[in-house]
């Protein structure tokens, strides 16, 4: 680099500093102030400001608390930036909080100044959710917007030491949702949480690290929180697993769930602690769930009894082309089109299994017969190639044998032209 | 019939005498003692080759060497066309066999000392065919486009790269653009079936011209022996000791290709990521794991471009060893081409055993 480019590099870069000083310097008495107050309650906020989301976006105590923070004080007299004219409304009460909030985050025209994608309904959900509801009903030991995200210092929501990040949200929702003290007036259960963190979301989110993996506000919504109605579950499952929710909401049971008053996926599933899905919770046999409800003088016994057969049949036959194309394989034969077919059968046992949650023997036959179709044509290849291994090992056999012939051939004639004349022929 | 050949015989020898060529083959004798084993060993790799050839011209018949087509291409030949598979897999096989036969004719004509003067020339064209033979490995180990082939083709022309001064050009001329493509797919294809086996052919002529020049050396310890025992006649006693050599090294390469057919793989997905145990063929694999183990500067200088200036210069004196070994020409074995010898197969046999071990 030439030296008059560094030159004005340098310069470019004073200049720089020196604007950004001059912008951090202007003058802000309540952090000044409040940083070296003795009382641990009035000094903590202060001192968290700094890693605190709005400070770093350029909103100052004053665009919430009100109040003047650029005014001199004279004489340690802080009340003239504190009179009502400077708009100072200083530490809401807990029932303010929502619309001390919603102030700027439910203001569509604000909130595109600092992030148009941020959303604005919070307040207007958060009223319709059963917290929002008990606080309008005068409760205080109530969550509300703080009781969640924190007040100062508060972190992004994609900040992972945020307690609203979406491995630290059941531990949030927990700090009053596993206390038994404070769910007793409301009747409420407290292991959700422990049940949640054993479940199968639970280990893809905690164990994996899958944050797309459910956690509570998933299902429940985050600001306007409320336990998924019986009829809505299959929604709110189906959000995720929707395949799964087309075919229940076609099936017999939707309709008698509903008669039962019974929950849709929760039923068969459970909610919090909802298991890995495997195919032994189909059928009628002990443990398996069908079999809870369903009895042998009944259609849908035989029915559900006809589904596990039927998933069963096509992982055996899955099974058994996989295992004569692996041999193949290994074996050194070219199967990649097999193996091709039987991914593709995989595929037709995976949609059968989503096909169960129609509980029709019918319209599961129609995937199964597909996937058998498959295997099947999987396992002819294999047997072809497999027959195509032996055709070569008889052809090597053969050839090896003619090769050995020419050797003892060419061996013979070495021997005979090499063969010292006998006496009787000179 | 034979009247015909006789007829046909003296046609062509009023035109062009071939009355010398005959009396040279009749004359030709190769010399009997205890070692004279290791001569097949040149016999074999010019076999392989042979076969390379009639092999490769049967899979040029519907290969096609596109991104787009190779893979498909092979897969075409081992499942679809008449023995494809055979085909494919004695063409695999029999360049690995050439390479080992090679390696081992190139020890045994080490030990045997039998590049010293007057067969420099024979040694020198001997060495260039290796490495044309490593060329073709290396070119044709990409052809079926497979993903093993296509990382391991990124990782050697990567190395390329680091070749003091001309690495950048080597790498660019080797790939045709900064990654490998489809156009390193054609250019490794022009390599493999135009300019390899030109250059090949040369080397080989030449190479076989110089041996029937000078006839076969004999090592320091066996010429009394030699000297003692009469000579086999090439024609036809060591000739058909020559064909039984052969027909053993068909039968074995017959088995490898039914009982081990050379696998085909999964296409190569350049936006893929490498897959794991990725390694170049076995005959790089002394190169690669020394630039593995080496760390990542050395005295300053990057850890790669010192093992390849130390391989640069190893081919150097391995190439330039007629020149440099003078010693002992009373004729005794000389200690120092063992030495040397011995801790350089050491050296490739344990890098080489460490790769696989490795992996």
């Amino acid at each position: 680099m030439a030296w008059p480019l560094r030159f004005s590099v340098v310069v470019a870069g004073l200049l720089a500093f020196t604007v950004t000083v001059e912008g951090q310097n202007q003058r802000n008495n309540c952090i000044d102030c409040h940083r070296s107050l003795d009382d641990e309650e009035l000094s903590q906020p202060a001192r968290a400001a700094v890693d605190d989301v709005h400070a770093s976006a350029g909103i100052t105590c004053a665009d919430c608390h009100g109040g003047n923070p650029t005014l001199e004080i004279v004489d340690e007299d802080y009340d003239p930036a504190k009179e009502p004219s400077t708009g100072f409304v200083g530490a809401p009460s807990v029932g303010d909080i929502p619309t001390f909030c919603g102030k700027c985050h439910a203001d569509a025209a604000y909130m595109q100044r600092y992030d148009p994608n941020l959303p604005v309904d919070q307040l207007a959900q958060y009223w319709t959710s059963g917290h929002g509801k008990k606080l309008r009903e005068g409760a205080t030991d109530i969550a509300e917007c703080v009781s969640c995200h924190g007040s100062h210092g508060m972190l992004a929501v994609s900040d992972p030491r945020a307690p609203v990040y979406p491995t630290k949200v059941a531990g949030t929702c927990g700090g009053c949702h596993a206390d038994e003290e404070h769910m007793a007036p409301y009747g409420l259960p407290t292991d959700q949480m422990a049940l949640h963190r054993e479940s199968v979301h639970g280990r893809a989110l905690y164990q994996d690290g899958d944050l797309s993996a459910p956690t509570c506000n998933t299902c429940h919504g985050n600001h306007g929180a409320s336990p998924p109605g019986l009829s809505s579950v299959s929604l709110v499952c189906g959000n995720c697993h929707a395949i799964q929710r087309d075919f229940f909401t076609k099936s017999p049971h939707r309709a008698a769930f509903a008669d039962l008053g019974e929950p849709e996926c929760e039923t068969c599933h459970g909610n919090h602690e909802v298991a890995p899905v495997t195919d032994e919770l189909l059928g009628v046999a002990e443990g398996q769930i069908c079999g809870e409800c369903h009895f042998e003088d009944e259609e849908a016994y035989t029915i559900a009894k006809t589904l596990r057969q039927d998933i069963e049949e096509l992982k055996a036959r899955i099974a058994e082309a996989r295992t004569t194309v692996e041999g193949a394989a290994v074996a050194g034969m070219e199967v990649s089109e097999a193996e091709l077919i039987l991914i593709d059968a995989n595929q037709a046992l995976v949609k059968a299994r989503n096909t169960v949650h129609a509980v029709s023997a019918d319209a599961l036959r129609e995937q199964t017969d597909t996937g058998r179709k498959l295997a099947d044509q999987a396992l002819e290849m294999g047997i072809a190639a497999l027959g195509e291994l032996q055709f070569r090992q008889k052809g090597l056999a053969v050839s090896v044998f003619f090769i050995l012939l020419v050797v003892i051939g060419l061996y013979l004639k070495i021997q005979q032209i090499e063969r010292p004349p006998r006496p009787t022929d000179e | 019939m034979r009247v015909a050949a006789t007829r046909l015989y003296h046609w062509v020898d009023e035109r062009i005498p071939l009355s010398p060529l005959v009396e040279f083959a009749r004359e030709k004798s190769v010399p009997s003692h205890r070692y004279s084993v290791f001569y097949f060993f040149g016999g074999a790799t010019l076999f392989f080759f042979g076969l390379q050839v009639a092999t490769g011209i049967l899979l040029l018949l519907y290969y096609r060497p596109t991104a787009e087509a190779a893979f498909e291409s092979v897969r075409f030949i081992m499942t679809e066309v008449s023995f494809g598979w055979l085909i494919r897999s004695i063409h695999s096989w029999s360049a690995n066999l050439m390479v080992l036969c090679a390696f081992l004719h190139m020890a045994t004509v080490f030990f045997m000392r039998a590049y010293r003067k007057p067969r420099e020339m024979t040694w020198w064209t001997g060495a260039l065919l290796l490495l044309v033979s490593m060329g073709f490995g290396f070119s044709g180990y990409l052809l079926p486009w497979n993903e093993l082939a296509f990382f391991a083709t990124r990782v050697g022309t990567d190395v390329a790269r680091k070749t003091p001064l001309i690495g950048e050009f080597l790498s660019q001329f080797l790939r045709g653009g900064d990654d490998v493509t489809g156009a390193t797919l054609t250019r490794f294809f022009g390599f493999h079936v135009a300019v390899l086996p030109m250059i090949a052919t040369t080397l080989l002529l030449l190479h076989l011209l110089f041996i029937q020049r000078q006839g076969m050396s004999v090592p320091d310890s066996q010429t009394e022996e030699a000297s003692r025992r009469p000579g086999t006649k090439f024609f036809p006693n060591y000739f058909l000791r020559e064909l039984i050599g052969w027909a053993v090294a068909l039968a074995i390469l017959a088995a490898l290709a039914s009982l081990f057919p050379w696998e085909l793989g999964r296409k190569a997905d350049p936006f893929a990521p490498a897959p794991a145990g990725i390694k170049p063929e076995w005959y790089f694999l002394f190169m690669f794991q020394t630039l593995k183990y080496l760390p990542a500067t050395i005295a300053g200088i990057e850890g790669e471009f010192v093992g390849l200036v130390f391989f640069g210069v190893g081919g150097l004196l391995w190439f330039f060893w007629p020149l440099i070994d003078r010693g002992s020409p009373g004729g005794k074995p000389s200690r120092l081409v063992t030495t040397v010898g011995v801790a350089a197969l050491a050296f490739i046999g344990v890098m080489t055993l460490l790769g696989y071990i490795g992996s």
